[in-house]
């Protein structure tokens, strides 16, 4: 027997799902430790969700197999089911009920006695701020609300495995703050977390590992860390003043950086990667080279930056393809018809 | 001037996670049992009621439908198909009270349609309870919805006339019957409703199903003037059986014929379309 913090928490072997002609799922394999955060990262469209649903035992695959503390997510789906929960991309709560209907609900189909579920989400409700809205249909609630009564109802049986399917599209900044310290508390209990994201700083910030999938399929996993270095510490951005200079500029970078250094649609834009294999220093280094040589070379630069790679320059390196896609419940809710 | 003005209203609460909060609901308590079947599929019906009290307009087409239903086919038909209105009622109302309730079950379907769309099913569906709770609780509370439809419709009657030969317990037999039936039928609409992309499209299909049903029966005329193999159609339609059941029902006699072929029926409605249903309820 598995324990709720040791050991993998997913297993998934080679799995596929189609909808239609749309293969969102093609031979996707993971393994997530117990005890962690870890995060699902890709575009709109690689399988991210499809893969979540397939283990929180949503949709069957049409191949290959997956495991969730070692029970099969098909055979056993409802052993599955006892130990996972599920926020959705989309409100998972009747939005006609108030928070506190939904939550006393939720206890009562988990098992609690009606005193002990009314007990149970009023504790809930005060330790996500929102005693005050307790009483208010959740339709009526703002975008961070929504996800902190979502995220209150999933830890509702205290879980041995979360799944987070984009907990943060769509949030103000603050919102999503307040996500992320939820985030980080409940791994902190224990609790196994496994995230989709599209954005690679969220990744980064709660992550201990992290798989990049794209078209259905895992083309990359590692720490964060490890992620980044392969894809090269960082990007500079440049933006010139004239873009009659752009040309000169680009041949100066390229020799100072010693990079291909991409022109960007805005005209007046450069980008470059640097640090491919080097430390985040010396990536610093070249940046300021850089912008010496450019002063040198009597070329005005109105804004110059050094950051971390973007999803898109991660996805574009490995894979020679920029980040964009479909909807994927979209496709799905069309093809399961 | 602006200070004041700013600082009169209510400061909205910025929430801020506290570790200690969290750390009380985080904490792993001790897992209660799985409810049971009938437990979890009471406190579906539970959430049914709650959506009642929360969007009240939905009791509209168990309320104002009805009630126009009686009121049109009453006169309209009454001076025609009988002396009088008050005549005809005695036989039309128990089969308008079948019409309009049969026709609301189809609520269901597009109910359950709309429920999918948003994403309270897939936490639905993740929950370790007994599989088809979620559904039969939904029919529960549509149950509730039903009883108040035959209830208007039963007022309505007393007021313009019908006089029940089976007082109050043939009444309440013959709301039973109907009751039994519509519940049964409702799972033909679950089935729709999970298959059918839109809720357009159940209504469509709905009503499709619905009107033959209901009109080639005999809740307005008696069947023997209609043409062979319409009479056919009408003896086979389980709506006939319901509506002669229900009408022996509150005259004060049984029909035991007709009473066992409307449970025959719902019994294969439940069989053949729960089992459809949770068959595709299972495999999304």
């Amino acid at each position: 027997m598995s324990n709720r913090n040791t050991g993998l928490a997913v297993e998934a072997d080679g799995l596929v799902r189609s909808f239609g002609s749309t293969r969102a799922l093609d031979g996707l394999d993971l393994q997530v430790p117990a005890g962690t955060v870890y995060g699902l990262l890709g575009p709109n469209g690689a399988g991210k969700t499809t893969a979540v649903r397939v283990l929180a035992t949503l949709l069957r695959p049409d191949g290959g197999r997956a495991r969730v503390f070692g029970h099969d997510v098909v055979a056993e789906a409802d052993a599955v089911r006892a130990r996972v929960s599920l926020t959705g991309q989309y409100a998972s709560l009747d939005e006609d009920l108030t928070g506190a209907e939904n939550l006393v609900l939720l206890g009562r189909l988990l098992g609690l006695a009606r005193p002990a579920a009314r007990q149970r989400a009023d504790q809930l409700l005060a330790a996500f701020g929102l005693t005050e809205a307790a009483g208010r249909q959740v339709k009526k609630y703002s975008g961070g609300m929504r996800r902190r009564i979502d995220i209150a109802a999933s830890i509702l049986n205290t879980p041995d495995l979360l799944f987070l399917d984009e907990p943060t599209t769509g949030l103000d900044p603050r919102s999503r703050n307040q996500v992320w310290e939820i985030i980080r508390a409940v791994v902190a209990h224990g609790t196994t977390v496994l995230l989709t994201t599209q954005y690679l700083d969220e990744a980064d910030q709660l992550a201990g590992r992290i798989a990049v999938v794209d078209q259905g399929r895992v083309i990359a996993e590692g720490t964060p860390g490890e992620l980044k270095s392969s894809v090269g510490s960082g990007t500079v951005h440049v933006r010139l003043r004239d873009a009659g200079e752009r040309t000169r500029a680009e041949q100066v970078l390229r020799a100072a950086l010693g990079v291909p250094v991409q022109l960007e649609a805005d005209p007046v834009a450069l980008t470059a990667r640097v640090g491919e294999d080097g430390t985040d220093l010396e990536a610093g280094e070249q940046a300021a080279r850089a912008l010496g040589e450019l002063a040198r070379a009597g070329i005005v630069v109105d804004d110059f930056s050094l950051g971390q790679p973007s999803l898109d320059e991660v996805f574009l390196a490995l894979t020679d393809h920029p980040a964009v896609g479909a909807d994927e419940r979209d496709d799905e809710l069309e093809a399961a018809r | 001037m602006s200070d004041t003005a700013t600082t009169t209203g209510r400061p909205p609460s910025v929430y801020v996670p506290s570790a200690e909060a969290l750390a009380t609901v985080l904490a792993p308590g001790e897992r209660p049992p799985r409810p049971g079947a009938l437990s979890a599929s009471l406190t579906f019906g539970w959430r049914a009621m709650l959506k009642i009290k929360h969007v009240p307009e939905q009791l509209f087409d168990v309320t104002a439908f009805p009630i126009i239903m009686v009121l049109m086919f009453t006169y309209l038909f009454g001076g025609a198909l009988a002396d009088s209105p008050r005549d005809y009622l005695q036989f039309f109302l128990p089969g308008i009270m079948v019409t309009s309730v049969v026709m609301i079950t189809m609520y269901t379907g597009v109910g359950l349609n709309n429920d999918i769309e948003k994403g309270v099913f897939d936490r639905i569906r993740t929950l370790p309870v007994w599989r088809p709770a979620a559904l039969v609780g939904m029919i529960f509370g549509d149950v509730l919805r039903y009883v108040l439809a035959a209830v208007v419709i039963l007022g309505v009657g007393l007021v313009l006339g019908f006089r029940p030969a089976g007082g109050p317990v043939g009444v309440l037999a013959g709301i039973g019957l109907l009751v039994i039936f519509s519940f049964a039928f409702s799972w033909v609409w679950t089935f729709f409703g999970l298959v059918l992309r839109s809720e357009k499209s159940v209504m469509g299909v709905s009503m499709m199903v619905l009107f033959p049903l209901t009109f080639l029966s005999n809740v307005f005329v008696d069947p023997v003037t209609m043409p062979g193999w319409l009479q056919a159609f009408v003896k086979a339609n389980p709506v006939t059986h319901l509506v002669a059941a229900v009408r022996a029902a509150m005259a004060g006699s049984s029909d035991a014929t007709n009473t066992m072929w409307l449970l025959l029926w719902s019994a294969g409605f439940v069989a053949v379309f729960g089992t459809l249903t949770m068959y595709r309820y299972n495999r999304r």
